[in-house]
């Protein structure tokens, strides 16, 4: 019985509910809840180090019977993947924090309403990673959809309405679908040892005997639901809007966290508890996921809002995501895995700063914008150094990511790698051509003329009238950037907690690896 | 090939190549304008620290035994995975301290130069800042002890060459030049990456020492991919035929990184790329043939090219992509060129380097104009830009006994040297672009410095009288030092096969044979050609007036030269419009199409319960009235059941 | 005496109560048809309780009494309420609760 992920797990839900009393102090509610993803970051260190790469499958656990009626507990645990994800969380949480501290929010809502709508979210997050009960994982998979619509609905832009409807029935459907196979699967597991459960480690051993076609019904619930979730084309429409309309903070935990747990459930659940499903429908997914990228940046190209750019750029990543992990190589997977961090990290950071950038022009528009470097440096180059991570530049956290993928999947599937391997071209047209229209040549768009004092004012840098990064921002954007520097330099720890996890889980699919360590 | 060992002694402190330069640039950009009074002073201290290190190790290596010059430092696991294991280490070779040496040394030249160029810019600091990066990647790339080291420093000088073409990014023609540089980089980086993946998957390894032992385990079709695949990545990053237009473009930077990285360093990137894999190139004929033709039809083009250009540094920029050519070409031959690719490469990297330095020189001191029409009979204004320049251009038309007579004619020499047709078509192509070489150097030479002054009339785009007048010592003195390079260095390189013999641990032995046409007759051949050439540049641009204004009316190949021989207008109308369509049909696709069936079917859902919700009238008695005629349907209904 | 005729007393009144219902417009007549409709169904739940011989059906109507009770209690009440406010008691003047 462990106590940390139980902590991890409870610490931002009483967060959340002593912001949600402080609603009308807004300065406290902010710092009460900076205070807490903080103490939380600190509990996700300690989870760190109390994990052991080499140990068991599953650690950190803690289970309590909660409905015995259907063989449900509350049971928790991680492997390597969860951790890092919970690690991640637990990072951006306070990140986002700060990033959102002066935001401008809609009339009549409130920053404490905000916050413990972001702390309620966490615990949500951190639950679907840590729930090891296909059940509990169902319930809190759900659950975290309630916060993100409230914080899109209610706190994002003109078209909110829409973007947090189109989100919930998005996901509220794959949900659904999901459901029907998670009540399957304790159908079939009392068929097959005579008592029902949800327990997922005692389900692989059951499902992996299953036919062909009853694993291929169960793998297509769950996968329609990640599927949503992670976004692959053709189910991506929501997140543009979404991405567009939500918050900024609350979109860099859109993006960085939640549609991982579409990633995370290939990983955990198609691939362990129905590998022969997994096998036999590989190519399908690796055809998404190629499509995918191409159709994710060659759109991302044509973007005319900044933030939907932003969305649809992750869309590509997540084709890159899903075809490291149906490519079937422990580099492919564990590059995934990392991807799955370091999209969280560079997406981020790239919310954040078109954020910075849209607090200071006022709009969404990349056409209302131009030559804005040479107002503000700083912001273009830190601007610049999120999108070289958006484009995988070597050095950079994506590189290292990207580069495992992609070699990982070579010796399965040398075409669709080669495919994938064009998105590094679009990738950078379209990183580089979006820095080109805000940050490069003369000042211009209506939205940067207005601050400078219409067309033909003189443009001085040095008394413009729009600010550089203020303390607050660069704090915000200091550790992102560190991390994205000593992830690309020295990802070996991060690499040394996913590797064993994903070999665990290729060994359950029943694939070996097709570059042979030599001397094994 | 030797196999390595550990470095030791001052060797191990290698590391310390690559940490200078990078702690200059980390310093320099995140310290901000708080480095702005003394940014470039520790920009260029830690590049001369480097180089003075460069020199110890050098000195330190040749006094080891041949054999035991190959060395290696390990400096931490960069991506292990199971059988992957991507170490990051470096690897101190002949082939690679050649490079160090020349990139912290013209980088020392250069950066010194610079001081004194940028002094009127504002952000010159983040200059310095961008060099340093630049100078730390283009080490990480020669040094790097595997493919996937060496992807890293390719792609870092590629961002540092970005950063640096668009150094004036307030000027859109600089942001878009800077743009398609890294864009034709990154597609020429692809063939590179794929040529990885393709290593991994059969060897399971990217490191050299274990790919080049191992190198026999390819399949034919795979060494022949991996050729190919690798000099796609060179033609991106050397500007190689087809991926040859970013490199004028690139000229939209500030001189000195025109002369550091787009003539003597980073664009030879490719050369040194075929040069560093010969094992592999060694085992495929065939893959060394194609890398033949590319460079055969680079070194024409550049010149072709190089011929109708009217812009100081464009001229320039021609004549390196056609250089290059020559030095792929070289690389090409295999065993009976990669040394001399590698020779003309480092002569190169001094007088062309000497030759953009003198350029800037002369632009500097002419408010910043190009124009070469505009200028004319700068002798006199600035004679130790002349003096400097004239030796340059005189290496680079191989003027007998000065650098590139000894390395151009040695390429041209090897080139007959082979049998066949090969050799006459591979030789002829090399000695047709010596000639021609000869003739555009001349052109751009005589409408500089002599004749006329034709600028006295005119005023630069800033309205401003043009005053030539010669450059500080801080300019100067890098162009004396690169002058006394371009004179010396192929001499001292080729006496007593000096470098063939210091670089075969890398290479192997330097070959010779004797193919279509010998040594001594090429020699005759080229200088024939050379002075043809020079002597039709003396005759048509010396006498006379020159127009200020470019004439309009001209002849089929000029204005196909002008036009880059169409190589743009290809690329516009085969990636850039219909990419422009397909981009703007997918977005309307996704938005209309894709949302369209999402927001179709909710409207559709709308839409029916909206008709259905008429049927709530509110008349009381039209319900009782539905209730009682359900009744009795299901009474009915009943009875039928009972009674059929 | 054969239950027939109580069966078809009860058919009858239900008929005139449920045509009432449909046609009346004043509220109260319509009420009124409702009872006569209720009333209809206990007088056949008492004739076939007396032909089966068993008390089901008897029970049966005293609940249908007590709920038309409290049924009449509610009903008229808001027919007072409506009345009150739209000095109207036809049926048709109070058609708001539609889409």
């Amino acid at each position: 019985m462990s106590w940390t992920l139980i902590a991890l797990l409870l610490l931002p839900l009483v967060g959340s509910l002593v912001v949600a009393f402080l609603r009308g102090n807004d300065r406290l509610a902010k710092s009460v809840a900076l205070a807490f993803s903080l103490v939380e970051l600190g509990l996700a260190v300690l989870a760190w180090t109390a994990f052991d790469p080499g140990g068991d499958r599953l650690q950190l656990t803690s289970s309590a019977e909660w409905i015995p009626a259907f063989g449900v507990h509350l049971s928790f645990g991680v492997d390597g993947i969860a951790l890092v994800m919970i690690a991640l969380i637990a990072f951006l949480v306070p990140v986002v924090i700060g990033g959102s501290w002066a935001d401008k929010l809609p009339e009549g809502r409130s920053a404490g309403g905000f916050f413990a709508l972001l702390l309620a979210m966490q615990t949500g997050m951190v639950g679907v990673f840590a729930a090891t009960d296909v059940f509990v994982f169902y319930v809190f998979f759900e659950a975290v959809l309630v916060p993100m619509y409230f914080l899109i609905g209610r706190f994002g832009g003109p078209n909110r309405q829409y973007a947090a409807m189109k989100f919930f029935l998005y996901s509220l459907l794959g949900g659904l679908i999901m459901l029907a196979s998670v009540i399957g699967l304790y159908v079939v597991s009392a068929d097959k040892i005579g008592q029902g459960t949800f327990d997922w480690a005692t389900l692989v051993t059951v499902t992996r005997d299953l036919p062909l076609s009853t694993q291929i019904w169960l793998f297509l619930g769950f996968f329609v639901a990640f599927a949503i979730k992670a976004p692959l084309v053709p189910l991506h429409t929501w997140l543009p809007d979404a991405g567009a309309e939500a918050p900024v903070g609350a979109g860099v935990l859109l993006v960085g966290i939640l549609d991982k747990i579409g990633t995370f459930g290939f990983l955990r659940y198609c691939l362990p508890l129905f590998p022969a499903a997994s096998k036999e429908l590989a190519p399908v997914v690796l055809v998404l996921a190629v499509v995918g990228i191409l159709y994710g940046s060659l759109l991302a190209v044509g973007q005319s809002d900044m933030k939907r750019f932003v969305a649809y750029t992750s869309i590509a990543h997540f084709g890159f995501i899903a075809l490291g992990i149906f490519a079937f190589s422990s580099q492919a997977g564990a590059g995934a895995v990392l991807y799955m961090v370091n999209h969280g990290i560079s997406t981020g950071m790239l919310f954040l700063v078109v954020g910075m950038v849209m607090a200071r022009g006022g709009s969404r528009l990349i056409e209302d914008y131009g030559g804005m470097a040479k107002l503000t440096p700083v912001l273009g180059g830190l601007f610049f150094v999120a999108g070289l991570s958006s484009l995988a530049l070597p050095g950079t956290n994506s590189f290292v990511s990207e580069f495992l993928v992609l070699i990982g999947s070579y010796p399965n599937e040398p075409v669709y790698t080669i495919l994938a391997a064009v998105g590094m071209v679009l990738a950078a047209l379209y990183v580089l051509w979006l820095y080109q229209r805000v940050f490069q040549g003369p000042v211009r768009g209506t939205a940067m003329l207005n601050l400078v004092g219409g067309p033909g004012a003189a443009v001085d840098p040095e008394k413009a009238a729009v600010p550089d990064l203020n303390k607050r921002e660069l704090a915000v954007l200091a550790p992102l950037v560190a991390l994205i520097l000593v992830l690309g330099f020295y990802p070996k720890p991060v690499l040394d907690v996913i590797t064993p996890s994903v070999g665990a889980t290729l060994s359950e699919v029943g694939v070996a690896d097709p570059v042979a360590q030599e001397g094994k | 090939m030797t196999e390595p060992v550990a470095a030791s002694g001052i060797g191990s402190l290698a590391w310390l190549l690559l940490a200078l330069p990078a702690f200059g640039a980390l310093v320099l950009l995140v310290g901000g304008k708080r480095t702005d009074k003394w940014g470039h002073l520790l920009g260029c201290a830690t590049v001369i620290a480097a180089f003075a290190y460069g020199v110890a190790l050098f000195f330190d290596t040749v006094a080891l035994s041949p054999d035991a010059r190959t060395t290696e430092v390990h400096l931490f696991d960069w991506i292990p995975v199971e059988a992957l294991n991507v170490e990051f280490g470096l690897r101190l070779d002949p082939l690679s301290l050649t490079f160090v040496l020349l990139i912290t040394g013209v980088g020392s030249l250069i950066h010194i130069y610079s001081i004194g160029y940028m002094a009127h810019e504002a952000g010159r600091r983040k200059f310095f800042g961008y060099l340093n990066l630049f100078v730390a990647a283009m080490l990480l790339l020669v040094l790097g002890n595997g493919f996937v080291t060496l992807y890293f420093g390719w792609e870092g000088v590629g961002l540092a060459s970005y950063l640096l073409i668009g150094w004036y990014q307030h000027k859109p023609e600089a942001a878009s030049a800077a743009k398609k540089a890294f864009l034709m980089n990154r597609v020429g980086d692809l063939g590179l990456a794929i040529a990885i993946f393709l290593m991994f998957k059969t060897l399971g390894t990217t490191q050299y020492t274990e790919v080049f032992a191992r190198v026999g385990e390819f399949s034919s079709a795979e060494v022949l991919a991996i050729t190919l695949l690798l000099l796609l990545g060179a033609c991106g990053k050397s500007g190689q035929f087809p991926l040859q237009a970013w490199l004028p473009d690139a000229m939209a930077g500030p001189t000195p990184v025109s002369a550091l990285i787009h003539a003597a360093t980073m664009v030879t990137a490719g050369v040194y790329l075929i040069a560093r894999s010969n094992p592999i190139y060694n085992l495929s004929a065939d893959g060394r043939l194609v890398v033949m033709i590319i460079g055969g039809v680079t070194l024409l083009i550049g010149c072709i090219i190089g011929c109708a250009y009217d812009d100081f540094k464009k001229v320039l920029a021609y004549s390196t992509v056609s250089q290059i050519g020559y030095m792929i070409l070289a690389v090409g031959l295999g065993p009976i060129g990669y040394a001399l690719g590698i020779m003309h490469l480092l002569t190169h990297g001094f007088f062309k380097a000497g030759l953009f330095l003198g350029a800037g020189s002369v632009m500097h001191g002419m408010n910043d104009e190009g124009n070469i029409r505009r200028m004319g009979g700068l002798m006199k204004k600035m004679p130790i830009t002349f003096v400097t320049w004239t030796l340059g251009y005189l290496a680079l038309i191989g003027f007998p006994f000065l650098s590139g007579y000894f390395s151009k004619d040695a390429i041209i020499a090897a080139a007959f040297s082979m049998e066949g047709w090969r050799g006459w078509v591979f030789g002829g192509v090399a000695a047709l672009g010596a000639g021609l070489t000869a003739f555009y150097m001349t052109r751009l030479f005589v409408l500089v410095f002599l004749g006329k002054p034709r600028y006295t009339e005119l005023r630069s785009a800033d309205g401003r009288e043009y005053h030539p007048h010669e450059s500080p010592v801080s300019m100067t003195l890098p162009m004396i030092v690169l002058a006394v390079g371009s004179v010396g260095a192929g001499w001292f390189f080729s006496s007593g096969h000096n470098l063939a013999g210091w670089l075969t641990p890398s290479l192997g032995e330097l070959q010779e044979q004797h193919g279509v046409l010998d040594h001594g007759v090429v020699n005759i051949l080229v200088l024939a050609l050379s002075a043809l050439g020079a002597a039709l540049g003396f005759l048509l641009f010396l006498r006379g007036e020159q127009p200020v204004e470019r004439p309009a009316r001209v002849s089929f190949p000029v204005r196909a030269a002008r036009a880059d021989l169409y190589g743009n207008a290809l690329n516009e109308a085969l990636f850039a419009r219909p990419g422009t369509w397909l981009t703007r049909a997918l977005v309307f696709v996704d938005n209309k199409g894709v949302d369209g069936l999402v927001n179709g079917s909710a409207a559709l859902l709308g839409g029916s319960s909206g008709r259905l919700r008429r049927l709530q009238t509110g008349f009381v008695r039209s319900y009782a009235l539905s209730m009682l005629l359900g009744a009795v349907f299901v009474l009915g209904a009943l009875l039928m059941v009972r009674f059929s | 005496m054969t239950p027939t005729y109580y069966l078809l007393l009860s058919a009858l009144l239900f008929s005139l109560g449920a045509v009432g219902v449909l046609v009346r417009r004043n509220a109260i007549v319509v009420f009124m048809c409702v009872e006569l409709m209720l009333n209809a169904v206990n007088l056949s739940l008492v004739t076939f309780a007396r032909i089966n011989g068993g008390l089901d059906g008897q029970v049966m109507a005293f609940f249908v009494m007590v709920v038309a009770a409290a049924e009449v209690v509610v009903g008229l009440t808001i027919i007072m309420a409506i009345f009150k406010t739209r000095r109207s008691a036809s049926v048709d003047d109070s058609n708001l609760l539609k889409y």
